[in-house]
């Protein structure tokens, strides 16, 4: 599988691509657009996008709640200053690991048959949530 | 007609010429494929980095080693002349708390000033293509009523109308509270200011650094002030007034100097820390406070929509909030496939942009296709100038004589459309040349003047990408005039940024 990604991912290079911008309506906090684009509208259906980018909102939202873990997290940094992170990853890389993991599994079973693929955010400096369209589409 | 004779000729040459350079660069992606570049080799800002890639800070470090000489000379002499008597006379917890906090402000000091302040990385070439397709849509609608600038988007944020701007340098529409700081050419999220003591800009990443620091600083300075009196005041109980005055400089050269600096220092920090600390408590940055952004003097009902409601939330969410990552993965490696972000800043970061693409045209079938499809348009342009391109003659000398305006082409980034005949010698040039030149020469037209999509050329260009044999008749027009030229080019740098 991951193979055949990397083949789609050196032929995406040059194919046209759907860009997601970010929802500033709730402050600063990380949540993307949850319009449906017009572009991808002959090959995935409403409801399928909506739901990746709700949940990925909500990872978002996850990884920046303030809340007593956080705020314990916090402080304890703080004491330690900061040297407790050269052995521990924060909270946010965590859920970062988590929602890679989750676009490759969006990837694998909904995106790549219908030749799409999503690429993390993260990799764009979270602005962005971008599907290539790859060329061997149907 | 003798140009049908010479391109035949040229052919050959071309042909002859590309597997000389093959071996070399093979060589030389070899050679690359041995030392890795990072990202932060070829970040466009106007930043420094130390120890490859781990440690971040602006350009101009001056002032921060200042003030890393300025407290450890002032520490430096409290824990040598007055800690002693301190620590017999009065208690040994004095030079101790001492210790910890000096290393505490030296350990804030430096984590402020090494890490990333939250730059937001530039757009990508598709984005910010995708963006200028957008703002030129909306620029051709128009409608009645109010409709704010393509290059402004507004955003209702808790009830408050906040204004988004395009930052032209990074080609993104800046998120909120995030601001372009232009000493370090790069757009900080929760931009606060850049502080030239700290040496770097401060931000959403390094603002609780920043502000641990200037208070445990302002808890040191106050904590050497007030002993460095203490210990004048004993000795002067023991031994008079002046005589511990004069003691001083003989035995104790430095306390007088030390009262200044820490007189002074503790005015500034401890006012600069009071100022952040109602910073913190309102969740207002200094740039927002000194702009008046959310002052009821603007508009009657103006507040803050990012204030949580009550001080102890804004602190907590300030100081104890989560660490975000840094978006710029400065010690990643540069990936030959995945698009680099656009440079286009004061001309300090055009440079790291060749070695960009560089990196992108080392793979062999790029640079054989942009060789074929710069030729084929290069093509046209040497039957409007015969007389340089004219000559079957001697190459070297031909080669030589070209090399000229090639050279001076590089570093003259808008002036590529007009200086027809020069692309004319790039292409010939080209053939001659090694191959990461090539990609120095076409990347040099600004992004800015790249177009949306032409006519017959760009259509032919992408298939070009695919390395597919490209007959340059199909490109060539014999009615051609300068417009189809200009084009050509153009399309080719779309190609090759893309």
């Amino acid at each position: 599988m991951n193979h055949s990604l990397q083949d789609i991912r050196q032929q995406a290079a040059i194919s046209a691509k759907v860009f997601i911008q970010r929802d500033y309506t709730n402050g600063t906090v990380c949540q993307f657009q949850t319009k449906f684009p017009s572009e991808l509208e002959n090959r995935i259906d409403k409801q399928q996008f909506e739901e990746t980018v709700r949940t990925l909102n909500n990872l978002y939202a996850e990884a920046e709640k303030l809340g007593g873990s956080s705020y314990l997290e916090g402080c304890l940094a703080c004491l330690t200053a900061y040297t407790i992170f050269l052995c521990m990853e924060t909270h946010y890389e965590k859920v970062l690991k988590k929602i890679a993991k989750f676009i490759q599994e969006q990837n694998d079973k909904i995106y790549a048959p219908r030749g799409l693929l999503l690429t993390d955010p993260i990799e764009r400096g979270l602005r962005v949530v971008s599907f290539t369209k790859t060329l061997n589409s149907h | 007609m003798h140009l049908g004779l010479d391109e035949p000729v040229r052919e050959c040459q071309y042909n002859q010429i590309c597997t000389r350079n093959s071996s070399p660069m093979e060589t030389l992606s070899h050679k690359k494929k041995r030392t890795p570049r990072r990202k932060w080799q070829i970040f466009p800002g106007r930043n420094r980095f130390y120890c490859n890639g781990r440690v971040m800070m602006a350009r101009q470090t001056g002032v921060f080693y200042l003030t890393l000489v300025l407290i450890m000379v002032t520490s430096g002499l409290f824990f040598a002349f007055d800690c002693p008597f301190l620590a017999s006379n009065l208690t040994p917890a004095i030079p101790v708390i001492g210790g910890v906090l000096f290393l505490f402000v030296l350990g804030m000091l430096l984590r402020a000033s090494f890490s990333d302040p939250g730059v937001l990385p530039r757009a990508t070439p598709d984005e910010a293509a995708d963006l200028e397709r957008q703002m030129d849509a909306a620029n051709g609608s128009s409608g009645p009523g109010y409709r704010p600038p393509p290059r402004i988007r507004e955003v209702v944020i808790n009830g408050q109308t906040v204004k988004l701007k395009y930052c032209f340098t990074c080609k993104i529409f800046r998120p909120p509270r995030a601001s372009h700081c232009s000493l370090c050419d790069n757009c900080v999220e929760r931009f606060d200011h850049h502080c030239p003591w700290v040496g770097n800009c401060v931000g959403k990443r390094n603002y609780r650094f920043f502000y641990l620091f200037i208070l445990s600083l302002s808890f040191l300075t106050i904590f050497i002030f007030a002993f460095v009196i203490t210990h004048v005041i004993l000795r002067s109980n023991r031994s008079g007034f002046l005589n511990a005055l004069k003691d001083s400089p003989a035995r104790y050269p430095l306390t007088g100097r030390e009262v200044v600096v820490c007189f002074f220092s503790v005015w500034s920090i401890v006012g600069l820390s009071g100022f952040h600390t109602y910073l913190i408590s309102s969740n207002q940055t200094t740039n927002e406070d000194i702009k008046g952004s959310w002052s009821t003097k603007r508009a009657k009902n103006n507040y803050n929509p990012y204030s949580y409601g009550n001080v102890l939330t804004n602190c907590c969410a300030a100081l104890c909030g989560p660490l975000h990552p840094s978006l710029i993965d400065r010690r990643g490696f540069i990936q030959p496939d995945t698009p680099q972000p656009l440079s286009h800043s004061n001309g300090s970061g055009l440079y790291p942009s060749t070695q960009n693409h560089t990196h992108m045209c080392d793979q062999e079938h790029c640079i054989q296709s942009t060789k074929f499809v710069l030729q084929a348009a290069a093509t046209p342009l040497l039957h409007s100038d015969p007389v340089m391109m004219g000559r079957a003659g001697p190459p070297p000398s031909g080669k030589t004589s070209l090399g000229g305006p090639c050279s001076s082409l590089a570093p003259s980034q808008p002036s590529l459309p007009s200086s027809m005949p020069g692309l004319g010698c790039a292409g010939d040039m080209l053939t001659l040349r090694d191959p990461d030149a090539h990609c120095h020469h076409h990347h040099f037209v600004s992004p800015e003047e790249m177009p949306s999509p032409l006519g017959p050329s760009s259509l032919v260009l992408p298939f070009a990408a695919h390395g597919g044999h490209l007959n340059p008749a199909q490109l060539y027009d014999p009615a051609s005039q300068d417009s189809l030229h200009e084009d050509s080019v153009r399309g080719l740098v779309k190609l090759s940024s893309v």
